[in-house]
């Protein structure tokens, strides 16, 4: 069944091409639970819902009348003062508590937040529009006959610039350092010094940040509107295969989910039916996990008795 | 005062072994029984009966389902909906197949259809865990809800995908009307409670525990770890899918594979976790709390005369929904039959507090 | 139990706020606010709404005013049970599920309690043969009837049908029970006028669509796309369509696919896309511009005003105007009382909606005239087409006749099937 991908070498180029590109997207969801898995431990449910709250609120900004630019400080503020409140009233009450219990508390806030952000912001469809053209690169479609457009290129861009920021913000700063302090354990970083309260604000925040961009970029993409809380069910073969705590794995996780999910599509799908874009990347992620249980690049898990 | 288990003497063996063996608790269950069987019938009505009590008691059966799974053995699944469609779907076809079967026998093959799907689908459980392993079962989930989309087969071949439940007889009696599809629910899911406090009583059960706090030490201790876990799937899911053939012939009717969506795993894991990760009453608590709240949300607005618009009143709902569970977590981490055993400890003091 | 004894109090409180005065028509309006289908549902809930509310400022129906009640049933069938099972003990006359999956999910309790369940353009095709079906309603058109009309604008596009044969063309299907239900029509079709056709599910919610559309553009190469979505699988597609640079302009969405919503935030990627519909697009008719002027005007409209004219809120004044219609008709036999389910039944099977009646309700060109029978539950069958061009949807077609000589056949065959596997008596509707 794969010889169709030999006898057309050129279309299947295509299909990996638009498949890593589609895997960038999954990767700027994934990247917002990698932060809060990072520095809690915590599986953030929530994270969906922050994507649809910051993209229904930079675009009613914008329907305001506000100018782009001030559009997203206003936003990013927005986003802040969630952060900071969930850490305040959700959060700090819950230290020392199990994982288990601060990952209700994140299902807890996505309801929380879907209610809000419908009640706030309606729940009607709204187009987004960035400025980033959205037709295929002339030359590369008359040379090759591929096509890529300007847009994908953008968001790959933006991508490795936050892969790039988060990469250095979490291996070369204090703060990073004390992040992977307390994803080890609460109680301990407590009683070093670290400031668990500011921590987790902070990673809350830039989570907030990471779900503004994701939800502008897939915003532009399909329309602001509610699905885009569905994106995290994309988002999760990508953090079970690059490892929940690694920013490099969501990255790589994605590009590999998206040029599998997509080729497996194309060139198996007809076989069998097609649509099997839904569970073959879960499939595929939980076949390699038997071989590597932590995932790509996640921490290695080491038990004791 | 009321709740006082002092001066009951256990004189056997077989007292000490009782599923309640404080007196208090034997009443307040047989009472809860009598009037779950004999009360609610008489003076519930149509909506009651059809549309809030039936899923609460098979969403109930779900939860317990999930329970043995997460709360007991401690894998955390989110394949529950998938394993209810198998049951669904294997219900329906046994029915249609084989239409002398009692219904009965139908709900348990369906179930056990279910518990083997379960069993090929917790393999992974034996080397992937955590936050991991919930991921790796909605695998399960949507590669069921492919099939079952796909392959007309599961279906009879119905133009439009969906299963409709033929006509239930039980002893020569048409289950119809609401007061009997109640019924049904709650025997069978009465008789499943039954068996599921017992088998987390039993040496299985408490391999389970030993596996969730701790399986490397458990398996240093000699539990076998392939046979345990991969039961817990198989039992886990047998309830799921009696639970998912309850849904299908006894609430809804006629469903489509799409009737299983991904909300419904999700919605059983916060029954779970919100009535009480290991605990029987912790599934019914959560469980009602999921079914019920948003009902009473809406007739309390209802109630006090707020004609509130339809899209203000759901947004509320899932505002107040969410506010409360923080609100649970914040004040009682364990769930609600932790709040449950704490009103009991209460209880035994109460009114003389000192 | 405690939980279950406060809220019995507070139904039975509702209960008794529930009963309507001699004079009130009670009308349940089911449909969805929230969630990821609003737009659709919050639209059409509005045109019904305002629709009734313009009914009441001119009187009511024959003097009886209608009270409607929402209930928000979020998409899912289980809280529409919930929404059927409140509403019916309250006098409900018929019940508009509003979602293939919702109708399955109520229609057979519906009939049990002599209730009609009225589905405009979804719902369960096979039901058109009312003789199996006497409760179930999909009037207007149903799916099937839907293709048939597709395939022929298509003939149309490209001067007959004639120059079908050898083309080919792509089913680009929401991978569900709705998506799947026309294949089935679309390969009767293929037999009769000698074209090709291949279906391309699209895993639900539709986030991503490209390797469908690589597959369409590079590999397949239709002449045709036909698109059957549902939610944000549609400006998904046409993005993804304009990706690969396949012609929007050989695209033809089916009526769920066909809205303002579907098409405004894929931007320019949807210029040129053609759309069912079952009725006109725009404000230019007289009973719009009535609700214009006296709904909003007085501030009491249902949704924003510039919403007031889009796809989805025509819609709902069809299903308004419909809904009213039958009430007047069933009054026939209550002597202008409110009144139940099996009178809204007998009203429905007998129900004709002329030319004349429609110009007096002010809806020229909006709603399509119909005639219900025993034997023919759906009664008309007709649409048209739009296409948008880059800001709002031009009608491109007049009312294109549905093919009843491939679709009546297969519906009857279908409906037999059911009632054999259910064991039900067909009514002889002669």
């Amino acid at each position: 069944m794969l010889e169709f991908a030999f006898q057309e070498p050129m279309f299947a180029l295509e299909v990996i091409i638009g498949g890593l590109l589609s895997g960038i997207m999954y990767s700027l969801v994934a990247l917002g639970f990698v932060l809060i898995f990072k520095a809690s431990g915590i599986f953030n449910f929530a994270q969906g819902a922050l994507v649809l709250f910051a993209a229904l609120t930079f675009v009613k900004m914008l329907e305001f009348g506000v100018n782009f630019w001030l559009a997203i400080v206003i936003t990013l503020a927005i986003m802040m003062v969630l952060a900071l409140s969930i850490e305040r009233v959700v959060l700090r009450p819950l230290v020392n508590q199990p994982l288990i219990i601060l990952f209700m508390a994140t299902i807890g806030l996505n309801f929380l937040i879907e209610g809000l952000a419908q009640g706030i912001w309606g729940a009607e469809v709204h187009s987004l529009d960035l400025g980033i053209p959205e037709e295929p690169l002339e030359g590369l479609m008359d040379a090759v006959g591929i096509s890529i457009t300007y847009f994908e290129l953008a968001s790959a861009g933006i991508a490795a610039a936050m892969v790039f920021g988060l990469s250095i913000f979490f291996n070369k700063t204090r703060v990073g350092r004390a992040l992977r302090a307390v994803a080890d354990d609460h109680q301990a970083a407590m009683s070093v010094g670290i400031p668990l309260q500011h921590i987790w604000a902070l990673t809350w925040a830039a989570a907030g940040i990471v779900a503004l961009v994701a939800g502008m970029l897939w915003g532009a993409k399909i329309g602001v509107q509610f699905s885009l809380a569905l994106l995290a069910l994309k988002a999760l073969p990508v953090l079970i295969l690059g490892g929940f705590d690694s920013v490099a794995g969501a990255i790589v996780g994605g590009l590999i989910i998206g040029a599998l999910e997509k080729f497996s599509e194309v060139f198996i799908g007809p076989y069998v039916g097609g649509a099997i874009e839904n569970w073959f990347p879960y499939v595929f992620a939980t076949v390699f996990l038997l071989f590597r249980p932590q995932g790509l690049f996640g921490q290695k898990i080491i038990e004791r008795v | 005062m009321i709740y006082r288990e002092a001066g009951q003497f256990k004189t056997s063996y077989e007292a000490d072994e009782a599923i309640f063996p404080v007196r208090q608790d034997r009443v307040f269950v047989i009472g809860l029984l009598v009037v779950a069987f004999f009360v609610i019938p008489v003076i519930g009505n149509d909506y009651w009966l059809r549309s809030v009590l039936t899923p609460f008691l098979i969403f109930s059966l779900a939860a317990l389902g999930l329970n043995i799974l997460t709360g007991y053995a401690g894998q955390i699944s989110l394949g529950t909906a998938g394993f209810m469609a198998v049951g669904a779907f294997a219900a329906y076809k046994l029915s249609t197949g084989i239409p002398e079967l009692n219904i009965i026998i139908v709900f348990i093959l369906s179930g056990i259809i279910a518990a083997l799907v379960g069993i090929a689908f917790g393999l992974p459980s034996l080397r992937i865990k955590g936050f991991y392993l919930a991921v790796t079962t909605l695998a399960a989930h949507f590669f069921i809800e492919w099939t079952l989309t796909h392959f007309g087969w599961f279906t009879n071949y119905s133009t439009s995908g969906v299963i409709s439940a033929p006509e239930m007889v039980l002893f020569g009696y048409t289950i119809e009307s609401a007061e009997s599809r109640y019924l049904l629910a709650l025997s069978i899911v009465v008789v499943m409670t039954l068996l599921a406090k017992n088998l987390i009583r039993s040496e299985l059960g408490r391999a389970w525990m030993a596996i969730r706090d701790m399986d490397v030490a458990a398996e240093v201790i000699g539990i076998p770890m392939l046979k345990t876990k991969l039961l817990a799937f198989a039992i886990s899911s047998f309830y799921c899918g009696v639970a998912g053939a309850l849904w299908a012939f006894i609430y809804i009717g006629t469903v489509e594979p799409q009737a299983f969506d991904i909300n419904r795993a999700f919605e059983v894991l916060f029954m779970v976790i919100i009535g009480g990760l290991g605990s029987i009453y912790g599934s019914f608590m959560g469980a009602a709390f999921i079914v019920l709240l948003p009902i009473l949300i809406t007739n309390i607005a209802f109630a006090f005369g707020a004609n509130l618009p339809a899209e203000v009143l759901t947004n509320a709902q899932l505002i107040i929904f969410g506010s409360l569970i923080i609100f649970f977590l914040i004040v009682e981490p364990y769930g609600l039959a932790r709040l449950w055993q704490v009103a009991k400890e209460k209880l035994r003091l109460w009114p003389f507090p000192h | 139990m405690k939980l279950m004894k406060i809220a019995a109090s507070a139904v039975a409180i509702t209960a008794f706020a529930g009963i309507a005065t001699a004079a009130e028509q009670y009308v349940p309006v089911t449909a969805y606010w929230t969630g990821p289908y609003a737009p659709g549902g919050s639209g059409i809930a509005g045109g019904w709404v305002d629709y009734m509310k313009l009914i009441n400022k001119r009187g009511g129906v024959n003097g009886v005013m209608l009270k409607w009640e929402k209930c928000d049933t979020q998409y899912k069938p289980d809280l529409m049970i919930e929404c059927y099972e409140k509403m019916k003990g309250k006098g409900a006359p018929m019940i508009h599920p509003f979602g293939t999956g919702l109708t399955y999910a109520v229609f057979e309790r519906a009939w049990k309690d002599k209730i009609p369940v009225v589905t405009l353009g979804y719902g369960r095709t096979d039901a058109t043969d009312g003789r199996v079906f006497p409760y179930l309603f999909p009037a207007l058109t149903n799916y099937w009837s839907q293709s048939t009309t597709k395939i022929k604008f298509i003939g149309q596009q490209v001067g007959g049908m004639d120059k079908l044969k050898g083309m080919k063309i792509a089913n680009v299907h929401h991978d569900s029970a709705y998506g799947k239900e026309t294949t089935p029509v679309l390969e009767a079709q293929a037999k009769k006028y000698g074209f090709e056709y291949r279906n391309f599910p699209v895993a639900h919610p539709g986030l991503d669509q490209k390797a469908i559309w690589l597959q369409i553009a590079r590999q397949y190469k239709p002449d045709w796309v036909i698109l059957r979505g549902w939610g944000v699988m549609n400006p998904t597609a046409l993005k993804e369509a304009a990706r690969v640079g396949f012609p929007r302009n050989k695209v033809v969405g089916v009526w769920w696919s066909g809205a303002e919503e579907d098409v405004v935030p894929a931007g320019r990627a949807a210029k040129g896309y053609y759309a069912a519909g079952f009725h006109g697009s725009g404000t230019d008719y007289p009973a719009v511009q009535d609700i214009l002027k006296e709904i909003y005007g007085a501030g009491e409209g249902e949704l924003p005003k510039e919403r007031v004219g889009s796809i989805y809120y025509n819609r709902g004044l069809v299903w308004g105007a419909f809904t009213v219609e039958a009430i007047r008709k069933a009054m026939e036999r209550t002597n202008n009382q409110p009144v139940k389910g099996e009178d809204v039944q007998w009203a429905l099977e007998h129900l004709e909606v002329t030319p004349a009646m429609i110009k007096k309700l002010g809806l020229t060109g909006l709603m399509p005239p119909m005639k219900l029978s025993c034997a023919d539950h759906e009664g008309g069958g007709r649409a048209k087409f739009m296409q948008w061009d880059g800001s709002k949807w031009n009608v491109v077609s007049d009312w294109i006749d549905s093919d009843q000589e491939i679709v009546r056949p297969m519906v009857e065959a279908s409906a037999a099937k059911y009632a054999k596997e259910k064991g039900l008596k067909v009514r002889d509707c002669k």
